[in-house]
């Protein structure tokens, strides 16, 4: 039986260490190509005239002017007269033409006639909702009528998560040629190369084997790009029409109006408490909208098991459709989970630190983690020095508090296969049908190759992006660390063994009783019996070792999932101004075992500085006399910049039993509570609570009106 | 908080396309000379202003020290003429109104918004572009400095922000964190690899010249 485990601490010599990504020297020089980089010959520009509306019925649509116009080779109409739309920006016509600025005064020219409907693009106030609101969906566990009624303390507040935008840098697109009548060959930004296929086989009625997918880089995802979006498609339509490839790629306004957005969620959360600190009970009625289909109920109350009652309402609204967001639904839960508990505190005059600890095995299964993690995080930012009771007190305009926060994930691996070959010549490839989103994909499964077959990094050649290599899942839900971790090691460990078996004879030695490492192949702890991995490999002569290993999912041992983490942060708020400062950000997190300690952390500061964006600048904001977004653009649609971000400091969870858990994904934890940690921050330092994110000036000015001016 | 919004603390990109429009910059795009106004008259909109368009016009481009001619409308952008009529894709489209600097290059030795630039007005001008710094094929010290520091992710700012950080680096070979803060505030990232940026900087100076020791 091979053995697949991973190697503990002292049997490895890569894993668990810092190495620099594989693809950097491509992404740092310009030659990395992104789906919106690639050419075909002949290739033609595709352009999507929109509607204007929230709400309306098309009542005409002429296309004469511009199928005449010069340079315009094909032109189809998505949505004709009679289709009722339901948010400004969804697709109405489409054109190719040799040319992007041809195809721009095409699309400019087409006379559509909407006949307009009313349309609900607010649902901040519920009260304003009315038949918008869906029935709710209601849960109890536990008896919270109890806590309630031997309660010494309730506290209640308002929370709130606007809709925000994906706002990838790379925005959607995809370039599609036609291999003959019924083969598609498509470049597209997708997070699902093996998948992504079967979006255009369908509408298009070709097998989704005919569908060729390929994507080398994708500039950015985060939850935005599993499946083909009408504009793919319909490009692949104005390809055959035209007999020529057709690249659709968004505009950034089109990009943040249709091609992503997260749910928003408000809620009013009740929560009592005895006088010691003791949690006992949770109450909240919560709404919130992801377009038609309104926003699923938050996982509230979120890391605590306190009993509860919940009442959520969906809200359907005009503002287009939602997308999985990074850890979809999580930031929300957190952020009125550990608010509501954190506002708790104040009402108990108590360090929320303590409260948390004193309540912690309402965490289970991961009590001990927490505890560990949330005292590790306070170490890391002096909570016990810094921390003050509610409101910063010391003079002046600038006030100063600490927030914390904790989060939880699944991340378990999943399906993937990999298909390892070692050639005559040493070389060794890789290959499956697997993406990278800069979280270092293609890193984590040269590590693993390289580890397992005691070869150096730069010797694995790592082929992803093609779907006709084995399939791996698609990238989300941070499965894939561990997905092509698992394929990766069982692949390269069959592939080694049967080199082995190969070169035994040679060592006159036991196939079983050898060992890769070091370039070498040896008899286990004989430097003396070994021969060079090149001169092992010419052994293979004219037929290569190739070997597929699996990662099955689901029970599959070499991956797990359930992590925890813990934050804290510290912010200067000028009561003047209302602006925030992060000055300090600290991030604790167990993440299993742990393959590329590098760029693990570049998961870490990217996902807290995601979480610094959209805590302090993001919003879609929807203007309800025209139902549109009012900021479809980087000016007013605003990232957190560099000097945004104050310090970071991350510590990742590494010991033994973090390795017995297997690998864990990394990619959404850390992103979950930056907004709970930092509104929590806020309140401890001006002495009241901001309801809702993002925290902009106006609405940390607003909260210091309400407190009753400045202090 | 929030990088300086105000335009002269951000970092010169050149001219935006604003005050491009209200220069007329030797070029006939419709800039209005307002008399009567009180105002300053628009500078260069002079007789000597030169139609151009709005049909093809013969452009030159002078890209990592190699001559280029094409044929462009006059409303392509020096982004559009790199990335789509010659073969610079490093540069990349994101924002495509000078806010996120994906598409900084250096021109005339300034580093500048290629989108927010038009073909025709870029002629005369050495531009360097992220592929021209490894052009012999090794890395320049800032490229590796980004990948030591793994100042990327998905990649697609990168281009971008290597530019910005020749450009402050060729103004300033020994910045402060806050120096690099202030210089690089003109470029944004979605991944968040700031904090790999900060290093790689400061790291990248130090190769280069000796550098701070004190940051």
């Amino acid at each position: 039986m091979p053995d697949y485990k991973w190697p503990d601490a002292t049997r490895r010599a890569l894993m668990g260490k810092r190495h620099s990504r594989i693809d950097g020297p491509d992404k740092v020089s310009g030659k990395a190509k992104y789906t919106q980089d690639r050419k075909l010959p002949d290739m033609l520009y595709g352009r999507i005239v929109r509607c204007p509306y929230a709400h309306a019925k098309v009542v005409s649509v002429d296309t004469s002017a511009a199928e005449k116009m010069p340079g315009v080779r094909a032109v189809t109409v998505i949505q004709g007269p009679g289709k009722e739309i339901h948010w400004a920006g969804d697709e109405i016509v489409a054109i190719a033409a040799t040319d992007e600025n041809i195809a721009r005064d095409a699309a400019r020219s087409v006379k559509v006639v909407y006949e307009q409907l009313p349309h609900f693009v607010r649902e901040e106030d519920l009260s304003e909702a009315g038949s918008q609101i869906k029935d709710p969906e209601e849960k109890t566990e536990g008896d919270p009528d109890k806590g309630f009624k031997e309660a010494d303390v309730v506290s209640e507040g308002v929370y709130g998560l606007p809709v925000i935008t994906h706002c990838t840098f790379e925005s959607h697109g995809s370039l599609n040629a036609w291999e003959g009548d019924d083969k598609l060959l498509a470049y597209i930004s997708t997070q699902a190369v093996s998948d992504v296929g079967s979006g255009y086989a369908q509408p298009l009625k070709i097998p989704a084997a005919n569908v060729h997918i390929l994507q080398d880089h994708i500039g950015g995802g985060f939850g935005s790009k599993f499946s083909t979006d009408r504009w793919d498609v319909e490009a692949a339509v104005l390809a055959k029409k035209a007999g020529k490839p057709v690249r659709m790629v968004l505009d950034r306004d089109e990009e943040l109006k249709v091609a992503g957005a997260r749910p928003s969620t408000f809620a009013r959360v009740k929560v009592a408490a005895k006088k010691d600190g003791t949690i006992l009970a949770w109450d909240s009625t919560s709404w919130g909208t992801g377009g038609l289909t309104g926003a699923g109920a938050p996982p509230l109350p979120y890391c605590w098991r306190i009993p509860y009652r919940l009442k959520h309402y969906a809200v359907a609204t005009n503002i287009g459709p939602s997308r999985a967001w990074r850890a979809p639904n999580h930031p929300q839960a957190c952020c009125i989970t550990m608010g509501a508990l954190e506002d708790l505190a104040a009402t108990l005059k108590m360090d929320p630190l303590d409260l948390f600890l004193k309540n912690i095995e309402m965490t289970a299964p991961r009590a001990n983690l927490y505890k560990e993690e949330l005292l590790k995080a306070a170490e890391m930012i002096e909570w016990k020095k810094k921390w003050h009771p509610r409101g910063d007190t010391t003079p002046g305009h600038i006030k100063k508090g600490l927030g914390l926060s904790i989060h939880t994930w699944g991340g378990r691996g999943h399906v993937s296969e990999n298909r390892v070959t070692i050639h005559a010549d040493g070389s060794v490839s890789c290959e499956l049908a697997s993406q990278d989103l800069g979280t270092g994909t293609r890193t984590v499964i040269a590590i693993v190759a390289a580890e397992t077959l005691g070869l150096p990094i730069s010797a694995i050649t790592v082929k992803i992006g093609d779907n006709r290599y084995p399939r791996s899942g698609a990238s989300g839900g941070s499965t894939t660390v561990g997905g092509v971790s698992a394929s990766t090691r069982r692949a390269t460990v069959d592939a080694r063994d049967l080199l082995f078996q190969k070169v035994a004879p040679a060592l006159n030695a036991d196939a079983a009783k050898l060992e890769a490492v070091g370039g070498r192949i040896q008899v286990q702890g004989d430097p003396t019996k070994s021969m060079t991995w090149k001169q092992a490999c010419a052994r293979l002569g004219a037929t290569p070792i190739v070997a597929t290993g699996k990662c099955i999912g689901g029970r599959d041992e070499l991956t797990n999932q359930g992590v925890g983490g813990a934050q804290m942060v510290e912010v200067a708020v000028d009561t003047e101004t209302g602006i925030v400062k992060i000055e300090k950000f600290v991030a604790v997190q167990d993440v299993g075992y742990l393959i590329s300690l590098k760029t693990a952390e570049s998961q870490m500061y990217g996902a807290i500085i995601m979480g610094i964006s959209y805590s302090l600048f993001e919003e879609k904001i929807m203007d309800p006399t025209t139902g549109r977004m009012v900021n479809p653009n980087m000016e007013f649609y605003k990232l957190a910049g560099i000097g945004d971000i104050g310090r970071i400091q991350v510590h990742m969870v590494m010991n033994k039993e973090q390795d017995e858990r297997g690998v864990i994904g990394l990619g959404e934890p850390p992103v979950v509570s930056p907004g709970a940690a930092i509104g929590n921050a806020i309140a401890n330092a001006i002495g009241i609570r901001v309801p809702n994110l993002p925290f902009t000036p106006d609405r940390v000015l607003a909260a210091l009106e309400k407190r009753g001016g400045l202090s | 908080m929030a990088r300086s919004r105000d335009p002269d603390k951000r970092p010169r990109k050149g001219l935006s396309r604003r005050a491009f429009l209200s220069r007329g910059a030797g070029l006939a795009i419709a800039a209005p000379i307002v008399t009567g106004t009180g105002l300053p008259a628009p500078q260069g909109a002079a007789a000597d202003v030169k139609i151009l368009g709005p049909g093809k016009v013969p452009v030159t481009l002078r890209v990592n020290g190699k001559t280029h001619s094409l044929n462009v409308e006059p409303r392509v952008t020096l982004l559009e003429a790199l990335r789509t009529h010659l073969d610079y894709t490093g540069a990349k489209k994101v924002c495509d109104r000078a806010t996120c600097g994906a598409c900084t290059v250096i021109m005339g030795g300034k580093e500048v918004y290629a989108c927010s630039i038009l073909a025709v007005e870029a002629q005369g001008k050495d531009i360097l572009t992220v592929e021209g710094l490894s052009a012999s094929g090794k890395l320049h010290p800032i490229q590796e400095a980004f990948i030591e520091h793994d100042a990327t992710q998905c990649g697609f700012c990168t281009p971008g922000f290597v530019v910005a950080c020749k450009a402050l680096l060729d103004r300033n070979p020994n910045p402060t964190v806050a120096d690099i803060e202030k210089g690089l505030g003109g470029n944004l990232c979605r991944c968040g690899t700031y904090v790999g940026i900060r290093q790689a900087v400061l790291s990248a100076a130090k190769t280069m010249k000796g550098g701070r020791t004190d940051a």
